[in-house]
Parts: C-alpha cells; sequence; structure tokens
C-alpha cells in the first residue's frame, strides 16, 4: 500500500539547511493502522507528508498504490490526493461553513454534490445533528469529528492523521480515537496515525514506527492494551480513575516511585 | 432643527445644481469602485500568492507588483491627478469631464485595495493554505473555495474604507473638471460666499460617510462565522 525506499528530507530555506529524515525505509499493509511515534521534531510530520506529496522526498522514493507520486505532473498528483484523506491537529475547518459544507468540500472540488452521502459521513462520525452549525459552535472534539467526516467524503482508501488528539482533552480525544476505530472497521481504511502520545498508539495501532532525530530506529508491534474500558460518561469515567480503578496513569505514576524505593532499598543493603 | 431647516434651505436654492453634482460623485466613486474589486482585489490575491512565503512565490513578480502599488500610493494625490493627464487624454481623448476624473480615481482605488486585500488574506490561517493543498486543490479553487470564503468580511470592511477614502479623493475632482460634491461646495460655498451651503455640503457627507461604514460593518458582521 505505502512504500518508502531509503527516503530523505533536507528543508531548504535560504542558506540554511534542515535536516528533518534520512534514508527511512518502510511499508505499510493495506488495511493496516500504523503509529508514528518520536519526539517534538524527530520528523513525524514530515514523514506523514511526504506521504500525498505535500513535501517531496531530497532522495528516495515514496510509492502509493505502486504510484510514485514525485513522477505525476501537478494536476495528475492533486487528483491522486484527493484520494488521500489527511486529518490536522487543529482541525482546519474553514470558519465561514458549516459543518456539512466543510464535508461536502473535498467533492465541490471536484464538481460533486451529493448531500445524501454528505449527511451520511456526518451520521458515521455521530455529528448529524450539527450539520447547520459553525465550527466556532463546536468543541474540538465535535471540530475534529467533522473534519474526520470531511476526510471519509472522497471514500479515501488511506487516512492521514497529524495528532488528531493533542489540542483535545482526554474525553474529547477518546471520542475522536473511537472515531478513527470505527473507520478502520467498517470502512477498511489504511490509516497512519502520528501522535507523541503513546496511549493513543497504544489503544489503536498495529505497529508504530519510532523516529529519533530524522532517523527511523525501529518498528513496534503494539501490544494491545487491556479491553479498553468506555464509559457512558465524563463523570463515569472520572470516578472510576479517582475512585480507584486500576487506570493505567495510576499505574504510570505509581511505577516510578516503587522504582525509586526498590532502588534506595538495594544500596542500603549494599551499603 | 433649526440647523436641519438652514441645510434644507440653502440646498434648495441649489437644487438642480446639487443633484448634478451627487450623480457626478456617484459615477466617479462607482466606475473607482468597479477598479477596485476588478483589478486591486486580483492585484492584492497575487501579491499574496507570489509573496516569497506565499504558495506561489514569484520574486520578480511580487516586488514588481509591491512597487507599484507603493508608488500610485505614495505621490499626493492632486499631483497624481495632474500627472496622469496625458495618459487619460490618451485613453478617453479628453482629459476632462467626470469620466476623465474617474481615472486617477481607478488607479488609486485600485492600489489601495490591493493592499487591503493583500493584508486581509495574510490573516488567514496559514492551515486553511495547508488543507487545500491537502485537498488537491488548484490554485484558482484556492482563491474561490478556501481564501475569499475565509477572508470575505475583512475583505467587505477594507472596501467600505476604499468606498470612504474615494469620498474623500473625489472632492478635488474639480481641477479636471470631474464636478461632483467637492467641486459644489468649494463653487458655491466658498468661491461663491455661500457659506451655509459648504457647511450644509460638508454636513452631508459626514452623515453619507457614517451611513457606508454603518452599512459594511452590518453587512461583514453578518457574513463573518469566525466568533461565537
Ligand atoms: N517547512 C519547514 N521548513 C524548515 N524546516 C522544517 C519545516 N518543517 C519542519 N522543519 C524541521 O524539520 C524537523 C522535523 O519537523 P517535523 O514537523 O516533521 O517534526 P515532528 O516530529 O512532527 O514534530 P512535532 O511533534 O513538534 O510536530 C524539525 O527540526 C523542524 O524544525
Ligand atoms: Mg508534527
Amino acid at each position: 500500500m505505502i512504500e518508502l525506499a531509503g527516503v530523505s528530507k533536507t528543508y531548504r530555506r535560504g542558506g540554511d539547511e534542515a535536516p528533518a529524515l534520512h534514508d527511512v525505509s518502510l511499508t505499510v499493509a493495506r488495511g493496516e493502522m500504523l503509529g508514528v511515534v518520536g519526539e517534538s521534531g524527530s520528523g513525524k510530520s514530515t514523514l506523514l507528508r511526504l506521504i500525498n506529496h505535500l513535501e517531496a522526498p531530497t532522495a528516495g522514493t515514496v510509492h502509493v498504490d505502486g504510484e510514485d507520486l514525485a513522477r505525476l505532473a501537478p494536476r495528475a498528483r492533486r487528483r491522486r490526493r484527493r484520494r488521500i484523506g489527511m486529518v490536522f491537529q487543529q482541525f482546519n475547518l474553514l470558519a465561514n461553513k458549516t459543518a456539512a459544507a466543510n464535508v461536502a468540500l473535498p467533492l465541490a472540488l471536484q464538481r460533486r454534490r451529493d448531500a445524501e452521502h454528505v449527511r451520511r459521513m456526518l451520521e458515521f462520525v455521530g455529528m448529524a445533528d450539527h450539520a447547520a452549525s459553525y465550527p466556532a459552535q463546536l468543541s474540538g472534539g465535535q471540530q475534529q469529528r467533522v473534519a474526520i467526516a470531511r476526510a471519509l467524503s472522497t471514500d479515501p482508501h488511506l487516512l492521514l492523521c497529524d495528532e488528531p488528539t493533542s489540542a483535545l482533552d482526554d474525553h474529547h480525544a477518546s471520542e475522536v480515537m473511537e472515531t478513527l476505530a470505527a473507520v478502520r472497521r467498517e470502512l477498511d481504511t489504511t490509516i497512519v496515525l502520528v501522535s507523541h502520545e503513546l496511549d493513543v498508539v497504544r489503544g489503536s495501532c498495529d505497529r508504530a514506527a519510532i523516529l529519533e532525530e530524522g532517523r527511523l530506529t525501529g518498528v513496534a508491534d503494539v501490544v494491545a492494551p487491556p479491553p479498553a474500558q468506555t464509559f457512558s460518561s465524563y463523570a463515569a469515567r472520572v470516578r472510576h480513575v479517582l475512585e480507584g480503578g486500576s487506570d493505567r496513569r495510576e499505574s504510570e505514576l505509581r511505577e516510578p516511585r516503587e522504582a525509586r524505593e526498590a532502588a534506595a532499598a538495594r544500596e542500603e543493603g549494599a551499603a | 432643527m433649526e440647523l436641519l431647516d438652514a441645510v434644507g434651505e440653502s440646498l434648495a436654492s441649489r437644487r438642480g445644481e446639487i443633484i448634478q453634482a451627487v450623480v457626478e460623485t456617484i459615477a466617479m466613486i462607482g466606475n473607482a469602485l468597479l477598479a477596485a474589486v476588478l483589478v486591486g482585489l486580483p492585484g492584492g490575491t497575487l501579491l499574496y500568492l507570489t509573496r516569497p512565503a506565499g504558495p506561489h512565490p514569484r520574486r520578480t513578480l511580487h516586488a514588481a507588483l509591491d512597487a507599484a502599488v507603493n508608488v500610485v500610493r505614495s505621490v499626493p494625490f492632486l499631483l497624481f491627478v495632474v500627472a496622469l493627464i496625458p495618459f487619460t487624454r490618451w485613453l478617453l481623448g479628453t482629459s476632462f469631464g467626470t469620466l476623465a476624473a474617474s481615472v486617477p480615481l481607478a488607479f488609486v482605488a485600485a492600489a489601495l485595495y490591493a493592499r487591503f486585500s493583500e493584508q486581509t488574506l495574510l490573516e488567514i490561517p496559514p492551515q486553511t493554505v495547508e488543507l487545500s493543498r491537502a485537498l488537491g486543490a488548484s490554485t484558482w479553487q484556492l482563491i474561490t473555495r478556501f481564501l475569499y470564503p475565509e477572508a470575505r468580511s475583512g475583505l467587505v470592511l477594507s472596501l467600505t474604507t476604499v468606498t470612504i477614502s474615494l469620498i474623500s479623493y473625489s472632492t478635488i475632482m474639480g481641477v479636471v473638471g470631474g464636478g461632483g460634491v467637492g467641486d459644489f461646495a468649494i463653487r458655491y460655498g466658498y468661491q461663491a460666499y455661500e457659506p451655509e451651503l459648504m457647511y450644509s455640503t460638508i454636513l452631508i457627507m459626514v452623515v453619507i460617510v457614517m451611513l457606508i461604514q454603518a452599512a459594511g460593518t452590518q453587512l461583514a458582521r453578518r457574513l463573518d462565522r469566525r466568533g461565537r
């Protein structure tokens, strides 16, 4: 489905050179959900933007469905790009258009109009009741779900998501991740998900590419976490976490202290 | 009330002339606004697109456009009108009259609106351009489906500002026989010693400017969905 071979990217601005990716080779199978993790500046967004050729590689090749977008004329490249959905950290909805008009936008660019399809997409992400709302009237999570509906409106076989939950609080983030899981389950879409939140990747991806300073240091097979607990409401989730369920975050908080105590005990024993 | 009566009386005495002056002003400003929309807006859009960090960087074209806008805007307007006389004569066969007076106004309107629309477009978040690229939009689609819809309230507000500036600019068009309200005030109010007439005209122009501004603000607010 996606094949990166020896891909490097160096940004040039004036005389300055900023190496962002170095010799990355990676394949993503059809129907797979691949996470891309790494620290800030490690090249995650660059990797994602190379896939739909928003950035051109400085070296190496990128094939999507056996096709190298770098070799296409601009017009043909734009047409291919329309078959790849993209979801952004800041949602990137047009502020002066309703949710429905935002979802209809990719179709309009192809001179297509299909109100029924738009409605179905909004329904799929659970936003049918807000079709006439403007982005400013929606919460971040709702805006991101509209943005996902927009990305899906052209029936893409591939969805690229750049930190789709990073601007959201926990509750809205899990709503968005549930929506992406449904996309994969019901539409069979291949998904590449960039995130620096390991929980998010662990809860949804099959594999995760690990980037460090522009180099691919490995691809981890994700061990699915214990079946994710879903909560009927925000309040239920908060009560679960605060009133003593065994939530991951809690154990994360405890682990370092236990480790420290264990280390201290060892030292004492040695002394 | 007394003031209104005085205004009414002074204007009634020159009814025919003032109606003609208003028609001339509307004609000049209408022509200039046409130039603002047909030349200034594309110019401003081109400035936005071709700037070094823009979606289609074109160094020379951008520099040339930028310079043209600056030149038109920096020459004192009265000098600009006079300097343009040969060009106007070549273009229209005459340099005198309301249509001829529209020519320098059109230049200024186009330059002003080019700058204003460029600045309005610069306020659009860069993510909007990024989105248009990711959706495979052509440059034409970027402009018509992304930039203008998102900038529309700002574009209306700045066109309002241009209109009001044009009213002020148009008052000196008497020098090339353009006529108009300003010329009327000077000829009858100042030169023919009818000061009430001059003050009445000023008062009316203030009211007109306020009305235009209110209409522009109102329309811009209706077009703007960014807030709540
Ligand atoms: N358009 C650009 N011009 C110049 N340098 C860039 C550009 N985009 C990214 N870079 C640089 O390339 C490197 C990788 O950036 P990238 O955005 O891919 O990182 P990232 O992993 O997505 O980071 P973050 O988690 O902060 O989003 C960084 O050093 C960044 O400064
Ligand atoms: Mg990034």
